[in-house]
C-alpha cells in the first residue's frame, strides 16, 4: 500500500475541502457555571469578554486604567465597564497513533490513520470556526498540544498528526489521558483493536475526570469483509503478532462475530458513559463521518 | 530407437524417467501450496482460531493430475518422440545413388529429390561419401564420390529426360569402374524397361542394391490417330484394380496466339484394365490449330502427344482454265485431285473467292497468265508463305509467259514451244528421270521405270538456272523448277498434271513428289524408305515434365532412322521439321504397353511415399508449458491471490496468449476468411495499388513498403490519395479491382496456372497495368535468374510489342518532366508497348501525336520499389546511390513513381495537351 506521504499541506487541503460546507458549529454551553475558562457564549455575569455587560461603581481596588471614563463623566462617581465573561468550549482530539491505523486493504482507500487525521483537522477547523478550543493529546504527555484556537493551533495540529503518521509506532497505542483537563470534551479516534480494556479505562478516566466525548471506530473494509480463502499468514503491521491459517474463508465467520462483538463492547462501554460512538470506514464518505461528529458534539450541549 | 506403432523414441532411456512420476505425486500432495504473507491489522482477532480441517493443505487431484501431465509431457519431449520414425539404413563405404531419371519419374519428381536428399543426409551422418547419378544423364568420366554437403547440392540440378534409360550406355559406362565397391540406392519409375535386368545385375556386382519406387500411377498417351473424321486417343497406365478416368485436353492456340484447351475429353479405365480408349471429334479449323494433346493433371512426357501433319489438313486450291466439258481423264486436274483428296481438304472456284480464304497450297495447272490484280494478290500471297504449285501444258507454252523476262511467279524463263519426245514428230525416245541430287527435296525418292516424259517446257538456261531445279530428266534439261518468294515458294513442274505429256502422275512416285513438297501430308506413319535422304531437324522439343521448348542447338537426323526412331539424348521427343513438313516424335510408341518393373527376391524394394517422419519433441514440450502454464493460474486461484477482477485480466492474457501461439501460424487462413465481398469493398472504396505476391517475403516486404512510400508521395504532392498497399497473389486474388500491379521478378515464383495467365490477361486487357521489375539493372544482354523468370512469366501472358521508352512518351511529362527512370538502379533499359507505327513527327510539334492507349506493361530492372521504400514511420528503407546525387535519384525515382501512377489513372490525358495551341487558336478566332 504504497501512499504518498502525508504532508501538512496535504492534511490541511483535505480538513479545508470536507469543513467547507458545513456550518460554524456553534457548541452548547453545559455546565456554564463551571466553566473555567472563558468563551464566547455569554455567561450571565461580568467577565473577560467582548461584548458589553454592566456598568459597575468602581472600588478602590480597581484599578485606574480600568475606568470608562466616558460612563463616569456623566456622574459623580467612577464607573467601571464590564463585559460579559464568555466561555469557549474546549475540544480535545486523541487519534490511535498505533501501527494498526496505518493500513488500508486497497490503494484507493486511505489509511486508517489518514482519515482519522483529516476528520481531526476537519473537526478542529469546524470548531474554530465556532470558536471553539481544541487540542490534541499525543502519544506521550510532552507531545500534547494544549487547547487553543487560532490558525496556528490548526497548523500545530496539523503537523502533530503528521508526525504521528509518519514516526515509528507500536502495532497498538492507549490513549494517556493524564494531562487531560476537567470539562473538555475528548473525541476517540481509533480502529479500537487494542485490547478493549485499554479504552475502557480511558472511557472511564476521562469520565471520572467529567470529560465527556464521542468515540468513533474506523475501520478498513477488509477488516470487515475478510475476503481471503486460501492458506495465508496473517500479520500485524509490525509483525509482532502472526497467525497461520490453511484456509482462511474457514476463519471468515468466526473472524467477523469477533469483530462484531468487539465493535459491540466498544459502543456499549460508550454509551454507558454517556458517550457516543460510531463506526467508519475508510472507504465510506468522510463527510459522512464529519457530519456525525459535528452533530454528536452540538447535540451535547444542547 | 525404440517404437510403438507410428511413435519411436530415440532416447528411450529418457523413459525411465517415467517411473519418478508417483515418487513426484507423493511429494505434491504433502507439501501444501506455499502461503501467501498478508499484512492484517486485526490478526489480534484472528489469535487462536484453529482451522476445522486440514483437507486444504493438500494439493487437490486435478491440480496434480495437472503437474503429473506436464512433467510426463517434459520427459516424453525429452526422450525424443518421432512418428513415422523411418529405419535408419546401417552401412558403411560409398553410397551411389541412382536415379531412373525418366519421363516416369516426372510425376513425382519433387518427392524422388526430398527423398534423395534424406538419404544423402542420413549418409552425412554416417559419414558415408556419396555420389547420384542420372541414367538417362550418366556423367562423362570417372564416378566421383563426394561428401553429402556436395551431394545434396547437386540433387537440384538433376530433371528427369523425356526418354528411359539405355542400359548398353549404362554397361559401357559400369565398365570404367570396374575395381569400385559401393551399394546403390535405385529410384526407379517403376516401369518395366528393355535392359533394367541388366542394370540391375550390374549394380549388384559392385555391392547391395535397394530399390525406392513411387505408388503413383504411371498415365501415357499414344500418339493420336484421325480417323473417319475422328481423333482417337489411346490412353495407357500401369494396370492396377481401380478404375479411374483421366481427362485428355487438346491444347493449341486461339486466334490471338495464346494457347488455350481446343477440347476436351475423357477416358475411362475400367477397374484392372491397362488401356483406356476415347474418341473426339473437331471441327477442322479447331483441329489444324491443336498443337498437343495431354492427359490433364500428368506433368509427364509420355501423357503428352505432340500433333503433325497427320492431323493437320491441308487446304489446297486448284485452278485451271481448261474447259469443263472434257473428259474426267483429260482434266489437268483429276490426277491432282485423285492423289490430294485423301490428305488435304480441296478448294476449287475463281481467284476472287479463294484467295480470302488462305489455302496453304495453290495449284494452277497449265495457266497461262493472270489478271494484274490477281497476279499482284497471288504473289502477296506466296510472299507470306504461301506455296504455289504450277504444271505446264499446252496453254503454258503457247504462251509468252515468262519468255524474255522471268515472270515473278515462275522459277525459271521458258523456252517457245517446248519440246516433244518419242513421238512420231521427235527424234528422241521418251525419256526418264534422272536421279534426284542430295539437294533436292525428292533425295531419296526411287524412281520408277516406268516415269517417262514425252512433252515438256523448256527453261532457258540462266545463270541461277541449276539452283533452281529440283529434278531433271535423262538428258538434263529440268523437270521440276523451284524458286522462293518472300516466304513462300513458287514450284513449276515442265509437264502437265495429267497424263497428256508424262507418265509421272500415273506413278506412285508423283504422290511422294507431292508430299515432299509438303503439298499433300502422309495420313499414317511414313514408310522409312519413303522419307530416305531427307534431314529432320527438331523444331520443338518435350522435357521430361512434358513442357514444349524451343529446340535451340540439336543436330537434324535422317528421316528414315527418325520414323524408326525411339526417344533418346539424339532423338529427343518433339516436333521434327523439314521444310514445311512436320514429324511428331513422342514419347509413347503406338503400342506401347506400361508394365511395372518387376524385381528379383533378393532386392530390397521399398516405397518413399510413406508419412514423413515428424519430430514430436517440441510438441511435448511446448504441451507440457501449456500446462504449467495452467497450473500457474491454477495455483493463484487456490491460494485466493486470482481475484474476480484478476481472473478478467488473466482471461485476457490467456485470449492473447492463446492468439499468439496458436492464431498467428494460420494468419493467412484467417486472411482468406475474411469474406471476398468485404475485401472487394475495402479496396474499391479508395484508390488501391497492389504488389504480386512473389512467395519471397524479403521481395514482398520491400513491394509493400515501396508502394507505401509511393502512396505517401503521391498524397504529400498530388491529389491521388491512395489507400494502403496490398499484396495479391494472382492465382486466386480478383484483380480487377486494382488500377496497377507492382510485380517484383524473383526466381522462387512458382510458375502461373492456367486460371491465372487467363486473369492476369483479362487484367491486362480491360485497362490494368503491370509493372515488371527484375531488380537486376535489366542488362540486356544479362541472362540472370530474374530475367528468365520474367521470360517464363511474361511469354504466356498478352504482352504487346515493346520498345524503350521514347523521348516523347507521355510517361515522360505525365506529371514531372522526365528523362530517366530511375530506381535503386538507372537503367535507360525500360519497355513500354511500342507507338502505332507510321506515326511520324509533324513539323513544329515536340511529341508525336500518340492519343491512344496506355502501355499494359512496364518493364524494367530498376529495383523502384527499394528506392521508394518506407518504413512505417516514413524513414527510407534502403540506400540508394551515396550523398547529393544518391538523393536526387530517390528523388527522380519517386517522380517516375509519381508519373506512371499518373498515366495509369489519367492516360494519355498529358499527351492531348499537344492540341492546346490549336484550341486556343481556335478560340480566339
Amino acid at each position: 500500500m504504497n501512499h504518498p506521504p502525508v504532508t501538512a499541506r496535504a492534511l490541511r487541503r483535505g480538513g479545508a475541502e470536507i469543513s467547507a460546507s458545513l456550518p460554524p458549529l456553534l457548541a452548547a454551553a453545559e455546565r456554564l457555571a463551571q466553566t473555567v475558562l472563558p468563551g464566547l457564549h455569554g455567561r450571565r455575569r461580568a467577565g473577560q469578554g467582548d461584548e458589553f455587560w454592566q456598568y459597575r461603581p468602581a472600588t478602590d481596588s480597581d484599578e485606574l486604567r480600568h475606568v470608562d471614563w466616558r460612563r463616569s463623566a456623566k456622574s459623580d462617581v467612577n464607573f467601571i465597564r464590564q463585559r460579559e465573561w464568555q466561555l469557549a468550549r474546549t475540544v480535545m482530539f486523541w487519534v490511535d497513533p498505533g501501527a494498526s491505523m496505518r493500513y488500508s486493504s486497497d490503494k484507493n482507500t486511505p489509511e486508517k490513520s489518514t482519515r482519522a487525521s483529516i476528520l481531526t483537522l476537519a473537526c478542529a477547523m469546524l470548531l474554530q470556526r465556532g470558536g471553539e478550543r481544541f487540542g490534541l493529546i499525543g502519544a506521550t504527555p510532552s507531545d500534547d498540544i494544549s487547547a487553543g484556537s487560532g490558525d496556528t493551533q490548526i497548523l500545530r495540529m496539523t503537523q502533530a498528526l503528521e508526525a504521528l503518521n509518519t514516526g515509528e509506532a507500536d502495532d497498538f497505542a492507549s490513549p494517556d489521558l493524564r494531562t487531560l483537563r476537567p470539562n473538555t470534551q475528548l473525541v476517540i479516534l481509533s480502529d479500537f483493536l487494542n485490547d478493549p480494556k485499554v479504552f475502557s479505562q480511558a472511557i472511564d478516566q476521562a469520565s471520572a475526570a467529567g470529560v465527556t466525548g464521542l468515540t468513533l471506530q474506523i475501520l478498513d473494509p477488509a477488516e470487515e469483509a475478510f475476503p481471503w480463502q486460501g492458506r495465508t499468514i496473517f500479520e500485524s503491521k509490525s509483525g509482532a503478532l502472526r497467525h497461520e491459517t490453511l484456509r482462511a474463508i474457514d476463519l471468515r465467520d468466526r473472524y467477523l462475530d469477533r469483530l462484531n462483538a468487539r465493535k459491540a463492547q466498544i459502543r456499549d462501554h460508550s454509551t454507558g458513559a454517556g458517550w457516543q460512538h460510531s463506526c467508519h470506514h475508510s472507504d465510506a464518505s468522510a463527510a459522512t463521518a464529519l457530519l456525525w461528529m459535528y452533530q454528536a458534539l452540538e447535540r451535547r450541549h444542547l | 530407437m525404440i517404437t510403438f506403432g507410428p511413435l519411436g523414441f530415440t532416447t528411450p532411456l529418457m523413459l525411465w524417467a517415467l517411473l519418478i512420476l508417483p515418487v513426484i505425486w507423493f511429494l505434491l500432495r504433502a507439501v501444501p501450496p506455499a502461503p501467501v504473507r498478508r499484512i492484517f491489522p486485526a490478526v489480534g482477532l484472528l489469535l487462536g482460531l484453529k482451522d476445522r480441517d486440514s483437507q486444504s493443505d493438500r494439493t487437490p487431484w486435478w491440480l496434480l493430475l495437472l503437474r503429473m501431465m506436464a512433467l510426463a509431457c517434459v520427459i516424453f519431449g525429452l526422450s525424443g518422440p518421432v512418428l513415422n520414425p523411418q529405419i535408419a539404413r546401417e552401412g558403411d563405404g560409398p553410397l551411389l545413388v541412382v536415379l531412373d531419371g525418366s519421363w516416369a519419374s516426372a510425376r513425382d519428381w519433387q518427392q524422388r529429390q526430398s527423398h534423395v536428399i534424406e538419404i544423402i543426409n542420413e549418409a552425412g551422418r554416417n559419414a558415408r561419401p556419396v555420389a547420384v547419378v542420372s541414367l538417362t544423364d550418366l556423367p562423362v568420366g570417372d564416378l566421383t564420390f563426394t561428401s553429402a554437403d556436395t551431394a545434396r547440392s547437386q540433387v537440384a540440378g538433376f530433371a528427369p529426360a523425356p526418354w528411359q534409360p539405355d542400359s548398353d550406355q549404362f554397361a559401357q559406362w559400369a565398365t570404367a569402374l570396374s575395381d569400385q565397391a559401393f551399394d546403390s540406392f535405385w529410384f526407379s519409375d517403376g516401369l518395366a524397361y528393355d535392359g533394367r535386368g541388366d542394370i540391375l545385375d550390374t549394380l549388384s556386382d559392385f555391392g547391395r542394391v535397394t530399390v525406392f519406387e513411387g505408388a503413383r500411377p504411371v498415365y501415357g498417351l499414344e500418339p493420336v490417330v484421325f480417323e473417319d473424321e475422328r481423333l482417337e486417343f489411346t490412353v495407357r497406365r500401369v494396370a492396377n484394380a481401380t478404375a479411374s478416368e483421366v481427362q485428355i485436353n487438346a491444347i493449341g492456340p486461339d486466334p490471338s496466339g495464346r494457347e488455350v484447351i481446343l477440347g476436351a475429353g475423357s477416358a475411362n479405365f475400367v477397374s484392372g484394365a491397362d488401356t483406356a480408349t476415347m474418341s473426339l471429334a473437331m471441327q477442322p479449323e479447331l483441329r489444324n490449330r491443336v498443337q498437343r494433346f495431354v492427359i490433364k493433371d500428368q506433368a509427364t512426357a509420355g501423357a503428352v502427344s505432340l500433333a503433325d501433319d497427320g492431323l493437320h489438313r491441308r487446304e489446297i486450291a486448284l485452278i485451271s482454265n481448261a474447259n469443263q466439258e472434257g473428259l474426267d481423264l483429260l482434266d489437268p486436274l483429276y490426277y491432282l485431285r485423285k492423289a490430294l483428296e485423301p490428305g488435304a481438304d480441296i478448294l476449287t472456284g475463281e481467284f476472287g473467292d479463294i484467295l480470302p480464304a488462305s489455302p496453304d497450297v495453290i495449284i494452277l495447272a497449265d495457266v497461262a497468265d493472270l489478271p494484274a490484280n490477281d497476279k499482284k494478290a497471288l504473289t502477296e500471297w506466296v510472299e507470306q508463305g504461301g506455296l504455289l504449285l504450277r504444271f505446264a501444258g499446252p496453254r503454258m507454252a503457247a504462251s509468252d509467259l515468262s519468255r524474255d523476262r522471268e515472270d515473278g511467279l515462275m522459277p525459271v524463263r521458258l523456252r517457245r514451244g517446248g519440246r516433244s519426245l518419242g513421238g512420231a514428230m521427235s527424234w528422241g525416245d521418251p525419256k526418264g528421270l534422272l536421279p534426284f541430287d542430295d539437294t533436292s527435296p525428292f533425295y531419296g525418292l526411287t524412281i520408277p521405270d516406268d516415269v517417262l516424259v514425252t512433252s515438256q517446257v523448256v527453261a532457258q538456261p540462266d545463270p541461277n538456272l541449276s539452283d533452281r531445279v529440283i529434278a531433271a530428266v535423262e538428258d538434263g534439261i529440268p523437270l521440276v523448277t523451284r524458286k522462293r518468294l518472300g516466304q513462300g515458294r513458287v514450284v513449276l513442274f515442265h509437264t502437265t498434271a495429267n497424263a497428256d505429256w508424262t507418265s509421272l502422275p500415273l506413278s506412285g512416285l508423283f504422290v511422294s513428289m507431292l508430299e515432299r513438297l509438303s503439298v499433300s501430308t502422309r495420313r499414317t506413319a511414313a514408310a522409312p524408305d519413303a522419307l530416305a535422304g531427307t534431314t529432320w531437324a527438331p523444331d520443338r522439343v518435350l522435357d521430361g515434365f512434358g513442357r514444349v521448348h524451343e529446340a535451340k542447338d540439336l543436330a537434324g537426323v535422317d528421316g528414315e532412322l527418325l520414323v524408326q526412331a525411339r526417344p533418346s539424348r539424339q532423338t529427343p521427343p518433339g516436333l521434327w521439321r523439314m521444310e514445311g513438313q512436320t514429324i511428331a516424335l513422342n514419347v509413347m510408341q503406338t503400342g506401347q504397353e506400361l508394365a511395372t518393373a518387376r524385381w528379383p527376391a533378393h532386392v530390397t524394394v521399398e516405397g518413399f511415399e510413406g508419412a514423413k517422419e515428424t519430430l514430436l519433441s517440441g510438441w511435448f514440450l511446448l504441451t507440457a508449458l501449456a500446462f504449467l502454464l495452467v497450473d500457474a493460474l491454477a495455483t493463484l486461484a487456490l491460494t485466493g491471490r486470482l481475484g474476480l477482477s484478476g481472473l478478467k485480466r488473466t482471461a485476457a492474457v490467456m485470449t492473447m496468449v492463446a492468439a499468439v501461439g496458436f492464431l498467428t501460424p494460420s494468419e493467412t487462413v484467417a486472411q482468406a476468411n475474411i469474406s471476398a465481398d468485404q475485401q472487394a469493398i475495402s479496396v474499391t472504396s479508395e484508390v488501391t495499388f497492389a504488389h504480386v505476391l512473389t512467395g519471397d517475403d524479403a521481395v514482398d516486404n520491400i513491394a509493400k513498403a515501396g508502394l507505401r512510400g509511393l502512396a505517401r508521395v503521391l498524397i504529400l504532392r498530388t491529389s491521388i490519395e491512395p489507400a494502403l498497399p496490398v499484396g495479391v497473389d494472382v492465382e486466386q486474388d480478383e484483380l480487377a479491382f486494382y488500377p496497377f500491379l507492382y510485380w517484383p521478378i524473383s526466381p522462387v515464383q512458382p510458375d502461373l496456372s492456367d486460371a491465372a495467365i487467363a486473369r492476369l490477361n483479362a487484367y491486362l486487357r480491360t485497362g490494368g497495368m503491370i509493372l515488371f521489375d527484375t531488380r537486376d539493372v535489366g542488362l540486356a544482354s544479362s541472362n540472370g535468374p530474374n530475367q528468365r523468370k520474367l521470360r517464363d512469366l511474361a511469354g504466356v501472358l498478352d504482352i504487346p510489342a515493346l520498345e524503350t521508352v521514347p523521348q516523347d512518351h507521355v510517361l515522360t511529362r505525365a506529371f514531372y518532366l522526365l528523362q530517366e527512370f530511375p530506381g535503386r538502379h538507372r537503367s535507360p533499359n525500360v519497355w513500354v508497348e511500342a507507338a502505332p507505327a507510321r506515326q511520324e513527327k509533324i513539323e513544329g510539334m515536340p511529341f508525336r501525336n500518340l492519343n491512344d492507349g496506355v502501355t499494359p506493361v512496364v518493364i524494367g530492372g530498376n529495383d523502384w520499389a527499394s528506392a521508394w521504400a518506407v518504413t512505417e514511420r516514413g524513414q527510407y528503407m534502403l540506400p540508394v546511390g551515396r550523398g547529393r546525387a544518391g538523393r536526387q535519384q530517390r528523388e527522380i525515382a519517386l517522380r517516375f513513381g509519381v508519373n506512371l501512377i499518373m498515366h495509369v489513372l489519367t492516360g494519355n490525358y498529358k499527351s492531348d495537351q499537344v492540341h492546346v495551341p490549336e484550341l486556343l487558336q481556335r478560340l480566339g478566332n
